[in-house]
């Protein structure tokens, strides 16, 4: 691709891939709460795949895409009311959101 | 639709490289995007290099030197050189503007232009504008009435009214945001694009036209105006400051609100 794309852009598909991965984060989520009914034993071996390192990265990247998915998502309400679309103000208010969406996955851990 | 590779056609090529002037020093290193339909080949990159102390001060300039003084093959559209004709259209270093409004100056290191993205390229920088055009004669961009016009006066407008086309009679229809939009690129064939869609607002807030209604009837269509996602790529490129983004999202809100009733 020969297009460098703007940060609002860069944004724009990220949302869209967050929203993706929520929509497969769902399912597994789910999944895990089925495994848990089965009874205790599933339960521990839930949780001993829950430790290893790469399944928690896995689970932080999905509570922060919930986050910045809710911030850009608040960010489409508010152009949706027709204001924010001042050139100027563009790459500082995806900045506010990308600072946003870290800051509240900090507040949740 | 969307395709996340090249078509083999398209794979770029290297292409020539000519040599710098003599005893020039002030350098600048041009690369720029060649394809010939007539010989089958695949398009290329070459690259040039600018004797800037010889040159005008635009991008319009070093392209206008390569054709005049280094490679007369060139082919690439200009007219007015000063950003009203909007025939210049390119895209240069990853993002479109018009060449002629761009100082070589604010670019960096090499300068890299390609053609405008997403439309057929009929030779080197020259791109086909015919969509682009059929779409923004469908949105009618003439005054349409249905009462008569005064007996003894044109169909007047106060300053207030005339103040609302400030930012959308601007536009002079280079393509530069619709080919930069990432919606438009997947859907050139059903989505208007930025382009199109200002200047459907434009006629949607021109007090003297008594069509409006008709107009949104036209637009309230999934594809021809909802395929716009607030990407912003228009708004950031658009090289004569206007801000095709904020006019769609006018166009929604009028929508919106007439079906509030």
């Amino acid at each position: 691709m020969i297009y460098r794309l703007p940060l609002t852009g860069i944004v724009s598909i990220t949302h869209r891939m967050t929203g993706v991965v929520l929509a497969m984060g769902l399912i597994i989520y789910v999944a895990s709460f089925f495994v848990i009914l089965q009874g205790n034993d599933s339960y521990l071996q839930l949780q001993s795949i829950l430790d290893y390192t790469i399944v928690r990265i896995g689970v932080w990247f999905f509570v922060y895409a919930l986050f910045f998915h809710l911030c850009h998502g608040i960010r489409h309400l508010i152009w949706d009311v027709g204001t924010g679309f001042d050139k100027d103000d563009m790459d500082r208010n995806a900045m506010i959101e990308l600072v946003f969406s870290f800051v509240l996955t900090l507040i949740f851990y | 639709m969307v395709e996340f590779a090249l078509p083999k056609n398209s794979k770029l090529t290297k292409g020539k490289e000519f040599p710098a002037p003599e005893n020039a020093t002030n350098l600048k290193r041009v690369e720029v995007y060649r394809w010939n339909p007539d010989t089958g080949e695949n398009p290329r990159i070459d690259i040039f290099q600018i004797d800037l102390d010889n040159c005008g001060p635009m991008v319009l300039d070093a392209v206008l030197k390569i054709k005049n003084e280094i490679d007369t093959t060139l082919a690439f559209r200009r007219s007015c050189r000063e950003g009203v004709c909007g025939s210049c259209a390119m895209n240069v270093n990853g993002k479109n503007t018009l060449v002629c409004t761009k100082a070589i100056e604010d670019y960096e290191g090499t300068i890299k232009i390609f053609p405008l993205p997403h439309l057929d390229v009929i030779k080197d920088l020259v791109a086909d504008m015919t969509n682009f055009f059929a779409q923004y004669a469908s949105i009618k961009p003439w005054i349409e009435t249905q009462t008569p016009p005064p007996a003894d006066s044109e169909r007047l407008q106060s300053k207030e009214e005339r103040k609302k086309l400030d930012g959308l009679y601007e536009c002079v229809l280079c393509a530069c945001c619709s080919t930069s939009c990432p919606s438009y690129w997947w859907n050139s064939d059903k989505y208007l694009g930025p382009a199109t869609l200002l200047q459907a607002s434009r006629w949607l807030e021109d007090s003297r036209d008594e069509n409006t209604g008709e107009r949104l009837d036209e637009l309230e269509d999934p594809y021809k105006l909802y395929r716009c996602h607030t990407i912003m790529s228009c708004t950031d490129t658009c090289p004569k400051g206007l801000n095709p983004a904020k006019a769609i999202a006018d166009i929604k809100k009028m929508l919106a609100i007439r079906q509030q009733g």
